[in-house]
């Protein structure tokens, strides 16, 4: 029951995109077209799921005993983009097809700030591994949510007249701003 | 102040503003902008941060081999970042737990990492610091004018005084997240209409 909770806690009702921005950079910058949304969105889940469980195990057995949660922020960040280079490195030889799919995205996933704010957020909610776990893979499955379905609207808004001011950023925007009102929807199942 | 300073000071100010042109920092942008004082200090604390990296870098941008660069870059940054973090949980603790997260966030933000790539590490140590400086006015300026805006839609008060009296029923909507992506949206029409009718 308590992961159930979690699952529907982190991907609708506090939906990492549109209620907590963290990973916007990419959220407006590759939500053009559907299918390297999802591709995207696989990406970060397999990081962000791999990084939570390395994060948590190295501050559990080595900063936490020793007292150096000071050095949390650059231990963690340093995991991270040694860990997604190596992701990126182990999927070229092992499978060639899912690098591929998702070779281009994973160099940018090192600066989405939701890899780097989930992990430290998995610490500071002290949830134990197997419910940070779902915690990373549910925020995640939030993420791949939102982008896609933006990309979708984006899609069809390609077609449409848009007014000149409004064109580029702007739109995107306030379509995100209109998402995150529909995800408000949400708020107060988990209550 | 010659020329080329007094371009590099300016540029991140207006004409290529993080926020409003360039679309960098957007996380701490939409998630601190829920009142001015969060936006000055969210604005600050990332000057600060910028100053010394690109301050650091510029010094040491001769020895690092260029291929270990951008790792080298960001444990640079991450550790002024920490020193900003444990300065202001001692100093500024109502501050540091409003802007909770997003404060170790400040590694990640494209404007620090950006600037050092783009900037720092082709350009002498008095220029970066310049370039440093105004990029972190313009992300303050418009981080807090984001803010302001927000406050007073949808609480009615800025800097923390009420400006309509007691008894009035702010826009809640705007101090929630999706006011966020709203009120930037038209913070964004408004700045390229007077950038354009210049």
């Amino acid at each position: 029951m308590t992961f159930l909770m979690i699952f529907i806690t982190a991907i609708f009702v506090n939906n990492i995109v549109l209620s907590q921005f963290l990973g916007i950079c990419p959220f407006l910058g590759v939500s053009k077209k559907i299918s390297t949304a999802l591709g995207m969105g696989f990406a970060v889940m397999f990081v962000m799921t791999v990084s939570t469980i390395v994060t948590f195990l190295i501050y559990h057995s080595l900063l936490f005993p020793f007292q150096l949660e000071y050095m949390t922020t650059v231990t963690f960040i340093l995991v991270i983009a040694s860990l997604v280079q190596m992701v990126e490195i182990i999927i070229k030889k092992v499978s060639p097809v899912l690098y591929q799919a998702l070779g281009i995205f994973l160099p940018l996933i090192t600066t989405n700030c939701a890899v780097l704010g989930i992990a430290i957020l998995t610490i500071q909610k002290n949830y134990a591994l197997l419910s940070g776990v779902c915690y990373a893979l549910a925020s995640a499955m939030g993420f791949t949510l939102a982008i896609v379905i933006f990309a979708g609207i984006r899609e069809r808004l390609s077609y449409t007249k848009i007014p000149s001011s409004l064109k580029g950023t702007p739109i995107a925007l306030i379509t995100a701003g209109l998402l995150s009102m529909a995800f408000m929807g949400f708020a107060g199942i988990g209550h | 102040m010659d020329k080329t300073s007094y371009q590099n000071l300016t540029r991140g100010i207006i004409s290529e503003n993080p926020i409003l042109v360039m679309m960098l920092g957007m996380c701490p942008t939409l998630g601190v902008s829920t009142s001015a004082i969060n936006g000055v200090g969210m604005g600050l604390s990332t000057l600060l941060v910028l100053i010394f990296s690109n301050f650091a870098i510029s010094l040491v941008k001769n020895i690092i081999p260029p291929m270990v660069r951008i790792p080298s870059f960001i444990v640079i940054i991450a550790s002024i970042v920490t020193v900003v973090d444990l300065l202001m949980a001692a100093y500024l603790p109502g501050l540091h737990a409003a802007l909770g997260i997003y404060i170790p966030l400040i590694v990640v933000n494209c404007i620090i990492l950006g600037r050092a790539e783009a900037f720092a590490s082709k350009n002498n140590l008095w220029q970066s610091i310049l370039d440093a400086l105004g990029m972190g006015i313009g992300f303050t300026i418009a981080l807090t004018v984001l803010g302001a805006i927000r406050e007073i839609l949808g609480n009615g008060s800025i800097f923390g005084l009420m400006v309509f009296g007691e008894d009035i029923n702010p826009i809640l909507l705007f101090i929630m997240p999706p006011g966020a992506f709203l009120a930037l949206a038209a913070m964004i029409v408004v700045f390229n209409h007077l950038r354009k009718g210049k």
